[in-house]
């Protein structure tokens, strides 16, 4: 098993939660444990409630009932008639769609926030965050001048100057075209290391959540079905629902071999397996790479294939194959010692190559996704 | 041509000005609750507030004398306080220009704050802005245009009413004789000239007001998203 182990956390609070509540037809009944020292993600399909939980931890749902704290604040205690208003929860919430206010500049809408922060050590403060997000040519812009990702990082950049105790991402990439997504990707990476504020990540998305996410907790139909790290929830989440729209994936750690100027490639060890990416300059010889790899990513072959322009070919055995009779394709579970890979195969394929449990298998690495974090 | 008696010209700017200053201090509220509530009487309060759009002005004007009279509690309790009837007073044409006017001033502003929506007030309560402070601080100014055109359409709505200022009021000079009334009157004495004036005086007056206002309204920023 991939270790995930606890980011050292400053503020270990724990935000536990019990809560119920009813939107039209659709019923939101959830309960966990979250130890927020870290970043989690809530993960799930669209309309399974993921942003509903967030918005019932911002307080923003009035009809909930249940408990809810995060260490010693209790937030709502429908029994005892507690439900501490929005803007009295020190959480921070960043929207999908930024929700900067449009009669304000950049450096306003910066402002509100800090005017109205409460704590009394102000842990993160505004050139702080101008610096760590970019924001000085942002500052003095009219809002409604900004690009989809400039206002993101506004808002997030806002977000970060209420001084939260807890950051509530609520898909903050999903409005945003695949290259915007890019440049804001590296602000989201080194938020929890640079300002060390525990974060709930809201995504739909396979790679966001395990580039960024130490734990995952998986909503559906309005319930948490899965919780635990990121890289065993990924690993299981269940086919049937999920695989097609999403893409299972698995997430794997490599240790740093070598750098190669002239191809501009790093070199990797996995469990004494070679691996080639594109260079990884921020890591140092030795350092670790957590690596994600989606299982359509991954072709099989019965031997080692010779001419052929992908270059990480990983040996392993069939741990598992996961398929459904009248559908396409099946999932097939590489064991690689410490580490498993999913594969996404056709049917036929599978057949083909008569693959089983314990076969001898290649797994072909079409691309992998690297987080910049440390794991 | 004789310049007519402009007394009538300015009480109607003062009734107009008063009507529009309280108006904005009851419409506000109103307008914020119909357009955030989630309550069943929202159905009511709305058609309450839009009453006078579809009443005739007289029969508001009828009810407000019967509820306005002497002999009514409030009338009664008016006299009382102040030695002199609400009806047939600058008071009580006031009253009746606020309730005249009211869905001058909350229906603009209702739609307003409905187009600024729970979006940027939920940013608001996420960066510690009690309810208040993001209604000042976001709601209003993002309702800038909403506001200009309900104080407004409130003033002009006001400077041309008849029939309650009519029924409630009368006809005092100096007191409750406001330009509408002074032209009724001119005309019904077969005082054109005077008429004419006071007509001509409040068409150019009322183009003026309006054609500012647009102006200015073109100025402001609309704010979407």
């Amino acid at each position: 098993m991939p270790s995930t182990a606890p980011c050292p956390s400053t503020s270990a609070d724990l935000l536990v939660f019990d809560v119920r509540a009813r939107l039209g037809d659709f019923c939101l009944e959830v309960a966990g444990r979250i130890d927020t020292g870290r970043v989690t993600a809530i993960f799930g399909p669209s309309g399974s409630g993921k942003s509903t939980l967030l918005r019932i931890l911002a307080g923003f749902e009035k009809g909930t009932t249940g408990r809810l704290s995060l260490g010693d604040d209790v937030w709502l205690d429908s029994a005892r008639r507690v439900h501490v208003p929005a803007h009295r929860r020190a959480v921070g919430y960043m929207f999908q769609e930024a929700r900067l206010f449009p009669h304000l500049t950049g450096e306003g809408n910066l402002r509100y926030a800090t005017r109205r922060s409460r704590r009394e050590r102000k842990s993160v403060t505004f050139d702080e965050v101008v610096d760590a997000l970019d924001l000085e040519p942002l500052l003095a812009r009219r809002t409604a001048s900004l690009s989809g990702g400039e206002r993101q990082r506004v808002a997030l950049g806002r977000t970060l100057l209420s001084q939260p105790r807890l950051l509530l991402l609520d898909e903050p990439l999903a409005a945003l075209d695949a290259p915007r997504k890019q440049e804001i990707l590296p602000y989201l990476e080194a938020l929890h290391p640079r300002f060390g504020i525990p974060t709930l990540y809201v995504s739909h998305s396979v790679n966001e959540v395990a580039l960024l996410a130490d734990r995952t907790l998986v909503l559906t139909g309005g319930r948490v079905t899965a919780e635990g790290p990121t890289a065993d929830v990924l690993e299981h989440l269940d086919v049937k629902p999920l695989a097609d729209r999403f893409g299972a994936a698995t997430v794997v750690e490599a240790r740093v071999v070598r750098h190669d100027a002239e191809y501009q490639l790093t070199w990797l060890d996995l469990d004494g397996q070679s691996l080639s990416v594109p260079r990884l300059g921020h890591l140092a010889e030795g350092e670790i790479a957590r690596l994600v790899v989606r299982a359509r990513d991954v072709s099989l072959a019965t031997e080692r294939p010779r001419s052929l322009s992908i270059r990480n070919v990983l040996a392993g055995r069939v741990l598992e194959v996961r398929e459904e009779a009248g559908t396409t394709f099946a999932e097939v579970v590489v064991d690689l010692g410490p580490y498993h890979l999913l594969s996404r195969v056709t049917r036929l394929s599978l057949h083909e190559l008569e693959l089983r449990v314990g076969s001898p298998v290649f797994a072909l690495l079409k691309s992998v996704s690297l987080s910049r974090q440390r794991a | 041509m004789e310049l007519p008696d402009l007394g009538p010209l300015w009480l109607t700017l003062r009734l107009a000005a008063s009507a529009s200053a309280i108006l904005l201090l009851v419409g506000t509220p109103v307008a914020w609750w119909l357009a955030t509530t989630r309550s069943h009487f929202k159905p009511v309060v709305e058609a309450v507030t839009a009453l006078p759009l579809v009443l005739p002005p007289t029969v508001l004007g009828f009810y407000l004398l019967l509820i306005l009279g002497p002999r009514s509690p409030i009338g009664a309790f008016w006299v009382r306080l102040t030695d002199t009837t609400l009806t047939f007073s600058f008071a009580g044409l006031l009253v009746a220009s606020v309730f005249y006017s009211l869905p001058f001033m909350v229906q603009p502003l209702q739609n307003a704050f409905e187009a600024v929506g729970r979006g940027p007030l939920e940013a608001a309560a996420s960066l510690r802005a009690a309810p208040l402070d993001a209604f000042f601080t976001v709601a209003v100014p993002l309702s800038m245009r909403g506001f200009l055109t309900a104080i407004v359409l409130t003033f002009a709505h006001t400077v041309g009413e008849f029939g309650a200022v009519l029924m409630v009021g009368g006809n005092i000079p100096g007191k409750t004789r406001v330009i509408s009334i002074a032209i009724y009157e001119h005309v019904e004495t077969l005082r054109y000239a005077e008429a004419h004036a006071l007509s001509a005086l409040l068409l150019v007056f009322s183009f003026t007001v309006l054609v500012l206002v647009y102006a200015v309204n073109r100025t402001l920023p609309v704010h979407i998203g």
